[in-house]
């Protein structure tokens, strides 16, 4: 297992009001991701315990792109991954975002 | 074009969703009355295994299981829901004692019922002796919560079926539901097939293994009272018929089961194949049971009539 962390200001907070949000799950190839509202509204964080140890610069890549495209200002996002592939890693940190930015389910 | 999911009635995503496929969080949300699932124990509180990170593995939030309560057609009812997908569903020991404190909230209460939804290989080998411990907690759990009043009904359709401690825990419920993917025993076929030699199991014979430990089988046994199509809708279903046919438990429910297993010892005890079994049922063309759809299958099942229903 490796953990990783990373630290980004965002260029705006993320809409909404819900203050938590869970997709995915931990198997092969797959991760889950639990994202709160819990941070000022231009800080966000990623902690990352991965299983898959020496991809950290495949990560930075992948979530200094998520943070440029989705702006997830004020989100902290908390991450066990199970060796997933870097698209899915987008996809899944996409679905937290649009999960806590809608009201409801 | 298809319209966004949020704007398609709960009912409707519930009939065209695979409980088979779907996630335990996907499967709750749907089975229950819409935005009323309130969850115990979420995964904000991190309530992790402290076994896994000692292996070197990746823990889950949840540690694979969700609990909490919410209403079943306007009445309260108490939920979990194991992820099969994450370590094979397979009970540890805080995925267990979820599970445990689940049943004694209903026990205390006594007239709320308890919905299992089963997705798992049975205890979690790298937190073997807490696994095989929550599970004995478990089922003197059930028995605890059956004999305060209160209903436990196991719902089974998910990848991982309901095997070993999982199959004992199902064993102890006052009725059950499956699909026809939901397998339900103790030993799975590669274990059977590893203690006992190929020649009495051979695990990689799928046909096999469906028509010795699938939910058409166990349907047809009396060990599922009722049978399911693989949708969430479907479940929910059979959940609320199984609540409305499910008596009081006592000693006269417990002779019932004892009589009602010996019988179906001494009636097929010497069969060599489920297909002989389901001939000495008096099924005809026994061996097109597997090939059944649903609605075929249940009219036939229904004809049979074997359930657990005065007994358990």
């Amino acid at each position: 297992m490796e953990d990783l962390n990373f630290q980004h200001r965002a260029r705006a907070r993320a809409g909404g009001t819900r203050q938590s949000a869970i997709v995915g799950v931990v198997a092969s190839g797959n991760l889950e991701v639990l994202v709160e509202r819990s941070l000022p509204d231009a800080d966000c964080a990623l902690e990352i315990k991965t299983a898959a140890v020496g991809f950290g610069e495949v990560w930075s890549a992948v979530i200094d792109d998520f943070v440029e495209r989705y702006s997830p200002g004020g989100l902290k996002f908390s991450i066990n991954d199970g060796g997933a592939r870097p698209d899915t890693v987008s996809l899944r940190l996409a679905q937290a975002v649009r999960l806590i930015e809608g009201n409801g389910q | 074009m298809i319209a966004p999911l949020k704007d398609i009635i709960p009912a409707e995503r519930a009939r065209s969703t695979s409980f088979n496929e779907a996630s335990a969080r996907t499967r709750l949300e749907l089975l229950l009355d819409a935005g009323s699932f309130v969850e115990f124990i979420g995964p904000e509180q991190r309530e992790v295994s402290p076994h896994l990170r000692i292996f070197d593995l990746p823990e889950q939030f949840d540690d694979g299981i969700v609990v909490g309560h919410g209403r079943l057609d306007g009445s309260p009812v108490f939920v979990a829901a194991q992820e099969g997908r994450f370590m094979g569903g397979a009970f540890g020991e805080v995925h267990g004692a979820k599970l445990t404190g689940l049943l004694r909230a209903a026990r205390e209460i006594g007239s709320i019922p308890v919905l299992i939804l089963f997705d798992t290989g049975g205890v979690r080998l790298q937190e073997a002796n807490a696994g095989e411990l929550a599970i004995a907690e478990i089922m003197r759990a059930v028995m605890e919560a059956r004999i305060a009043g209160a209903k436990v009904i196991g719902l089974i359709g998910g990848r991982s079926g309901c095997y070993g401690g999982g199959g004992l825990i199902a064993g102890c419920c006052s009725a059950l539901a499956v699909s026809e993917p939901g397998r339900i025993a103790v030993s799975g076929p590669e274990v059977i097939e590893t203690n006992r030699g190929v020649e009495e199991f051979d695990s990689r014979d799928r046909a096999l293994v469906w028509r010795t430990m699938g939910g058409k089988h166990r349907r047809l046994l009396g060990a599922a009272d009722v049978f399911a199509d693989d949708t969430v809708q479907d479940f929910r279903e059979a959940a609320l018929e199984l609540l409305s046919l499910v008596g009081p438990f006592g000693l006269d429910g417990l002779r019932a089961e004892q009589a009602r297993l010996a019988d179906r010892l001494r009636s097929f005890g010497g069969c060599e194949d489920a297909v002989d079994i389901w001939t000495a049922e008096g099924i005809a063309h026994a061996e097109r049971v597997p090939e059944l759809s649903a609605d075929l299958f249940i009219a036939l099942a229904n004809r049979i009539g074997r359930t657990s229903r005065d007994a358990r």
